[in-house]
């Protein structure tokens, strides 16, 4: 079978880091390629480096045999290279087709062509079964339907070669089948894919082949059929992975959250959390699960602090915690792993030591009398870098922006548990991180409850709720479905519950 | 490091243009530099009033650079120069004191003045979410009427009608010794305390537990806010300061360079702090070479044009020029990158191939 692409022997240095080295890539005419690895592996480096938006140190690269050099993305795409990225580069007020023309506008006399774009965009939507309709604007379109807008701009210029970075993050899981189908559809085409992602079900699902990268270094292409998920685990991790979580039965103690009918206001000013009530004890994990946006955010903001609440009280180890500052319930003992941790986790332009004091700077030893101890937050932050395997290019001095997301997460997760909190409250704490990471992540969640702490876990991730939750609190529309001991919660159950059918001893 | 660069980059594309605009319009480029830098540096009495241009220029600069650090955008240095220049001369023509308590008292009242000034656009930008680019501006005016009004009414000048009384030389900045020193300028103490600033300002922003706070607002203010920061508080707190410095350069300005205030102008150092913080990167050393920079140019462009019939405006196109050049530091960094590139290439090579054999 002929070569398409041939990634020999790629070197990628940067300032204290070695991206690639020596990895070696062929992507074969008609095969959906998988690119395996750990956050921060050098994925998306060695992808940037066959798009032109890096140039390699050493080693070469052939297109369809022939040697050549991408010094920017427009050769690529020249080539024939096009890459859907995980973020969407897309006008939001703009139609699909005025996306997917931007940059190379067809004109008629110098003025613009939009209805002939148009035409070639429903054609190849039809072709590939696509579906997607060339007049909608994007801010109108599903996240799904985007990234099709994003695929069909390849198509339009022509790609032959199309490199797919972590496409299901965004994703819902019909809207990851549809895709699947749609890539099985471009390979039928005679279109090749690179599939960047680190989801071995997904592998499993469509790709032909895979390679694994850990730390920069090539550990190996094999074949999808052949190998088990976890074998390529163990290739990506370097040992090996239990997808299941191991803990004991939990041993609760006191109460040490209790929320007692409180109603929270969502930011679209109805009522996002209607009369909730719920305990949490110490020495145990209680799992929220729900669909998005049915009240969880509105949830944790009104137990952090972030968000008032109109009616009902919240209790922190028994005392009311209603009106007390954010500052004083992390004082108290509450630790919280954001949902969003680019946005309210981490302050990006800081280095790793300056966030990992975020909620303490102004505690001894960190500071005295005003002053920060610089000596003391450097050694705090090498040891949660260290105990939590952050890495980085320069360790506790790095700048948080130049983390991958995994890496960025650990370092939020090794600050809050370094707190040693009474009340863990976790939100989609593996959301975007590779099985190595959600593996430990799960350890030491379960770790925090084993020292006879409360655990809030919140996650999208029904697998996640059951892996680890002793109990499971379901939501739906705001309001608390009802709650289910680990022992009795099914995928079926729990289901059900989200979509807001109550338990039958509760009905009507 | 990788900033300074920049900023001095910014200032040779800036003279560079300034050359080609003198020979475009038919003047000698070395001519007119060698007297520009002759005019701010010829003799200690040049070189004393260089500095003393430079003075304000330190301090509202700071005070725009403080404000930025926060995630601030202060353009209302002018207002509170204003207003604490005459807070402070209000205080220097109305009460008589020994002289080292009148100086500490006007420039406290000075201070404090520039601080209120900037506390209104600060609450309301806490409060009620209002930009503070809009509502400096609007302070800015109302200073400048409230000048208007309050000058001639209460502390009319002897002569003329549109400026203050001047103050006794006690009430006053000047210091003779230092004057002496730089050959009669009109240099002054405003200068040693605009160098004391510039290690305060340093002091809070790097080593203390409030900078750590006000910075990680201004950089994020959701994480702040995640992380119990008072983030309204961090606001208005940094208004106070950055207003503060810029009151305290209206003292030395209208009580150490001048000892009277006029009415009907807006003092042009309040504006100019913006380029200087934006030159300095928002660093106060950096701000304190630029403003010397900046104070370089204004007060040698006077012997420019009075030694040649090269216009002074040249000396400001070059300003304008170094600024626009500053303000797109992306450009230049890009620069640098190119130039860079086949230089590291070179070196990394052998460097790389070493680590693979080990």
């Amino acid at each position: 079978m002929e070569n398409v692409v041939e990634m020999i022997n790629i070197r990628k240095e940067f300032p204290g880091v070695v991206a690639n080295d020596n990895i070696t890539l062929t992507l074969r005419k008609g095969e959906i390629h998988a690119l395996l690895g750990e956050n921060g592996a050098g994925k998306s480096t060695l992808m940037s480096i066959l798009f032109g938006m890096y140039q390699p140190d050493r080693g070469l690269i052939k297109i369809n045999g022939k040697e050549t050099k991408i010094s920017n993305p427009n050769v690529a795409n020249d080539l024939g290279i096009g890459m859907v990225h995980q973020h969407f580069k897309l006008v939001d007020i703009f139609t699909v087709t005025e996306n997917i023309i931007l940059g190379s506008e067809p004109r008629k006399m110098g003025i613009l062509d939009v209805k002939k774009a148009a035409k070639r965009i429903e054609e190849l939507s039809k072709h590939y079964g696509l579906n997607v309709d060339p007049y909608a604007k994007i801010q109108d379109i599903s996240v799904g339907m985007q990234q099709r807008v994003e695929i069909l701009k390849m198509l339009y210029r022509n790609a032959d070669v199309l490199i797919f970075d972590e496409p299901t993050a965004v994703l819902t899981p019909q809207e990851i089948e549809e895709l699947m189908k749609i890539m099985k559809n471009l390979i039928s085409e005679g279109k090749s894919i690179i599939l960047i992602t680190h989801k071995l079900k997904e592998i499993k699902a469509v790709a032909d082949r895979c390679t694994v990268i850990r730390r920069g270094k090539l550990i190996g292409t094999v074949d999808v059929a052949t190998t088990s998920e976890e074998t390529m685990a163990e290739m990506m991790v370097g040992r090996q992975v239990s997808f299941k979580v191991n803990k004991y039965e939990s041993r609760p103690g006191e109460v040490i959250l209790r929320l007692d009918n409180v109603s929270v206001k969502s930011n679209r000013k109805h009522m996002g959390l209607k009369n909730f009530s719920l305990e949490v004890r110490a020495g145990e994990i209680v799992g929220i699960a729900g669909v998005e946006g049915n009240g969880q955010t509105e949830l944790v903001e009104a137990i952090t602090g972030l968000r008032g609440i109109e009616s009902g009280d919240i209790y922190f180890k028994g005392e009311k915690i209603n009106h007390l500052s954010i500052r004083k319930r992390i004082e108290n003992g509450i630790g919280h792993i954001p949902e969003d941790r680019q946005k309210r986790g981490l302050v990006l332009d800081y280095s790793l030591e300056e966030n990992v004091i975020l909620e303490v700077y102004n505690r001894k030893p960190f500071s005295s009398r005003g002053l920060l101890n610089r000596a003391a937050i450097r050694n705090y932050a090498s040891k949660i870098i260290e105990s939590f395997d952050v890495r980085s290019g320069q360790g506790a001095i790095s700048i948080a922006r130049s983390l991958s997301g995994g890496n960025q997460q650990k370092l939020i997760i090794g600050r809050e548990i370094e707190l040693d909190p009474s009340l863990l409250i976790a939100v989609q704490p593996t959301r975007g991180l590779d099985v190595g990471s959600i593996e430990y992540i799960h350890r030491r969640l379960v770790e925090h409850r084993d020292k006879g702490k409360a655990v809030l876990l919140i996650s999208l991730e029904l697998d996640e709720i059951m892996n680890l939750a002793d109990r499971i609190a379901v939501v739906n529309n705001g309001e608390l479905v009802g709650v289910l001991d680990s022992s009795e919660a099914t995928e079926n159950k729990i289901g059900l519950m989200m979509a807001g059918v109550k338990r039958m001893e509760e009905g009507k | 490091m990788k900033n300074f660069l920049i900023s001095l980059l910014a200032v040779l594309f800036g003279l560079l243009a300034g050359a080609l605009l003198m020979a475009i319009t038919g003047h000698n480029p070395l001519e007119g530099f060698s007297y520009l830098l002759e005019g701010g540096l010829k003799n200690p009495e040049r070189i004393g009033n260089t500095l003393a241009t430079a003075t304000p220029l330190i301090l509202t600069g700071l005070s725009v650079a403080f404000a930025f650090r926060t995630g601030l955008f202060n353009i209302g240095a002018a207002g509170q120069m204003l207003i604490g220049g005459f807070c402070a001369t209000a205080v220097g023509l109305s009460f008589d004191m020994a002289r080292p308590l009148l100086l500490l008292v006007m420039v406290l009242v000075g201070m404090l003045g520039g601080a209120l000034w900037a506390l209104i656009p600060g609450i309301l930008k806490a409060k009620f979410n209002v930009h503070e680019v809009v509502s400096t501006i609007m302070m800015n005016w109302i200073a400048y009427w409230t000048i208007y009004y309050v000058v001639p009414a209460y502390f009319k000048g002897e002569f003329l009608e549109t400026e203050s009384r001047r103050l006794p030389e006690t009430a006053t900045l000047k210091w003779k010794l230092l004057s002496d020193i730089f050959g009669g300028s009109y240099i002054n103490l405003g200068l040693i305390i605009a160098l004391v600033f510039v290690f305060i300002v340093g002091f809070i922003i790097n080593k203390t537990t409030l900078g750590y706070e006000l910075k990680a607002v201004g950089y994020n203010r959701h994480a702040a806010e995640y992380a119990g920061i008072a983030v309204n508080r961090g606001i208005i707190l940094s208004m106070l300061i950055s207003g503060g410095l810029a009151g305290l350069a209206g003292v030395v300005q209208y009580a150490g360079n001048a000892s009277s205030i006029q009415i009907g102008i807006l003092p042009s150092q309040g504006y100019d702090g913006i380029a200087v913080a934006l030159l300095g990167a928002n660093t106060p050393i950096g701000v304190m070479l630029s403003a010397v920079f900046f104070g370089l140019l204004y007060s040698g462009r006077g012997f420019m044009s009075a030694m040649t019939d090269i216009p002074p405006e040249i000396s400001d196109s070059i300003i304008a020029i170094v600024i626009y050049f500053a303000a797109t530091s992306i450009l230049i960094e890009r620069l640098l990158r190119r130039f860079k590139k086949p230089l590291s290439e070179k070196s990394k090579d052998p460097a790389g191939g070493k680590k693979v054999q080990s």
